[in-house]
């Protein structure tokens, strides 16, 4: 069996925000279209791991990041063009923030970013990923109004939208669901498993079913290390390797 | 019984709070009350002092004819049309230069520099605001009236441009400071959001903080233009002081208020000069209060869009 280039593979991986080391040298791969559930207990370093993806750490003052992620094989940190690392990379923050834009705005800012004008491209850009994200149709007659105005909600699924807005190859996903009701969630959980097709993804997420329907591999992060990564199943099985990812996925933790 | 009555110290306490707060409330509402009543005292004052001359005043002439002869022994005329455009021009052209560098240099400091350079920057610039504006008329009574003297084909170095050239440079340090303030105020997350999307600093600053930030920016401008439409004694030194309609940059000009500062020491008091004078200072007040609407509505339309 061919193992394929990972989409991305992460070799010992620290950051620290001024004094303070929150991942500890990681390592760890993901292959081209998986789905990846990170979970793991507040403080862990789960956002953090995210932001090292797509460098917009780098945003931080005081944070200093070492180690190698490799995004199709090629170190981060050597890449000239971070701007168009970003843009091969979705993402969602677990605290919507919705530009203070127009809707049509916001979903057609990245495209605008990365060059697109075209009037008709952009529309339909717009629609087909307010569908992805299951927000169209509360939306569709009010793409002038401020993005900014729509209920918690309908912000989160806004900054979906927008993430998919780039036609990224990694999705990173940061607590997506917190303020969006059970149906659309379902629904936006389908769109991803559409996705998988052509994407890769990273789901941060405190819903142990959510990461139980979804993904592929699962890890357990705790205190910014890899306390144990596998196949789902086994981690949400009886028997994970180490005692205190059973433990935490059975919320006897602590 | 298993509450226990609230302590009495506690019960005095939240009556004396209450009254404090009340205190307070009513101190607040009467400092915002006060500001609306200095307006008005200020404006009444003038207006008291200038409205004999109302009525016998030929209006149209007072304000479009360029003849200002105060002290005339046979003709007096007070025609301050030359004045309000000497004014509006040296305002229009001190905001044409300063509005696009006072808006960089926000932007500049705010968004593309760090550090030492920032902070040297914000001093540097807070500095410039402090400067007396006398001591700018020096400037350009001996520096710029040189310089275009020698370098322009200017017969006069005392003119227009001399004066606009001032006022830009201490209109500037305003919209910097304000302009950063309104910047500053924009969350990081509207800028991390945006990073994540791939846009450039520069997509971020154009496409994100222009307009996240647009009503701190105009009222920056605004009040660079104010600065520029009340300033007195360096336009008096720099823009020559001639009675002249100017056509072109190099034309000496006079403004309104450099006129009530040279004139008004030398009118009896009560006299229709001195009346004149004031009747200019209401002028100035409409001006004022015409920009600030002007710009409260553009406000309110954009807002509305």
């Amino acid at each position: 069996m061919v193992t394929p280039t990972p989409k991305i593979s992460v070799e010992n991986l620290r950051l620290s925000y001024g004094h303070k080391e929150v991942l500890h040298g990681v390592s760890f791969a993901i292959a081209p279209n998986e789905i990846l559930a990170v979970i793991g207990p507040a403080q862990s370093g789960k956002t953090s791991l995210l932001r090292c993806i797509n460098r917009t750490v780098e945003f931080t003052p005081g944070a200093v990041m070492s180690g190698t992620v490799r995004v199709d094989g090629e170190d981060l940190m050597r890449m000239a063009d971070v701007y168009g690392l970003r843009r091969r990379i979705g993402m969602v923050a677990p605290l919507p923030v919705g530009l203070p834009l127009t809707i049509y705005d916001n979903v057609a800012f990245a495209p605008r970013c990365a060059g697109l004008t075209a009037k008709a491209e952009l529309d339909a850009r717009v629609e087909t990923c307010l569908r992805q994200a299951a927000l169209w149709d509360e939306v569709k007659d009010r793409l002038d109004s401020l993005g900014t105005k729509l209920s918690g909600g309908q912000q989160q699924r806004l900054t979906i939208a927008r993430a998919l807005s780039h036609d990224p190859e990694i999705l990173c996903l940061d607590e997506f669901s917190i303020a969006i009701d059970p149906v659309t969630t379902m629904r936006i959980e389908d769109v991803l498993q559409e996705l998988r097709a052509h994407v890769t993804i990273v789901l941060v997420t405190n819903l142990t079913q959510q990461a139980r329907r979804l993904a592929d591999r699962t890890m357990f992060l705790w205190n910014g290390d890899i306390v144990e990564m596998a196949d789902t199943d086994v981690i949400f099985g009886d028997t994970p390797r180490d005692r205190r990812t059973f433990d935490y996925v059975n919320g006897v933790f602590g | 019984m298993s509450v226990p009555p609230a302590s009495p110290a506690r019960q005095t306490r939240s009556a004396l709070a209450l009254w404090g707060e009340r205190a307070v409330e009513l101190l607040i509402r009467l400092s915002g009350v006060s500001a609306v009543l200095f307006v008005f005292g200020i404006f009444l004052f003038v207006f008291i002092e200038g409205a004999p001359l109302i009525t016998d005043l030929d209006w149209s002439k007072a304000i479009f004819s360029p003849d200002w002869y105060p002290t005339s022994r046979e003709n007096v005329r007070y025609g301050v049309g030359a004045m309000i455009i000497g004014t509006l021009s040296v305002t229009g052209l001190a905001m044409v230069i300063a509005v696009p560098f006072g808006l960089g240099a926000a932007f500049f400091v705010s968004e593309f520099c760090s550090g030492t350079l920032r902070e040297t920057l914000k001093v540097v610039i807070e500095l410039l605001a402090a400067i007396p504006s006398i001591v700018w008329g020096f400037i350009g009574l001996s520096v710029v009236n040189h310089l275009i003297q020698r370098f322009l084909p200017a017969p006069v170095g005392l003119n227009l441009l001399n004066a606009a050239l001032l006022l830009a440079l201490m209109s500037v340090p305003i919209i910097v400071s304000i302009g950063e303030d309104a910047l500053k105020a924009v969350p990081d997350s509207y800028r991390e959001a945006a990073l994540a999307l791939g846009a450039t600093r520069w997509q971020i600053a154009w496409r994100v903080l222009l307009p996240a930030a647009r009503n701190g920016l105009l009222a920056a401008v605004l009040l660079g233009v104010g600065r520029a439409i009340g300033e007195t004694m360096a336009v008096l030194m720099a823009t020559g002081h001639a009675v002249n309609i100017p056509t072109s940059l190099f034309d000496p000009i006079r403004t309104l208020t450099a006129t009530i500062a040279a004139e008004l020491g030398e009118t009896a008091v009560g006299s229709p000069h001195y009346r004149m004078l004031f009747l200019i200072g209401l002028m100035l007040f409409t001006i004022t209060f015409a920009v600030n609407l002007l710009a409260d509505l553009a406000v309110r339309g954009v807002r509305r869009q």
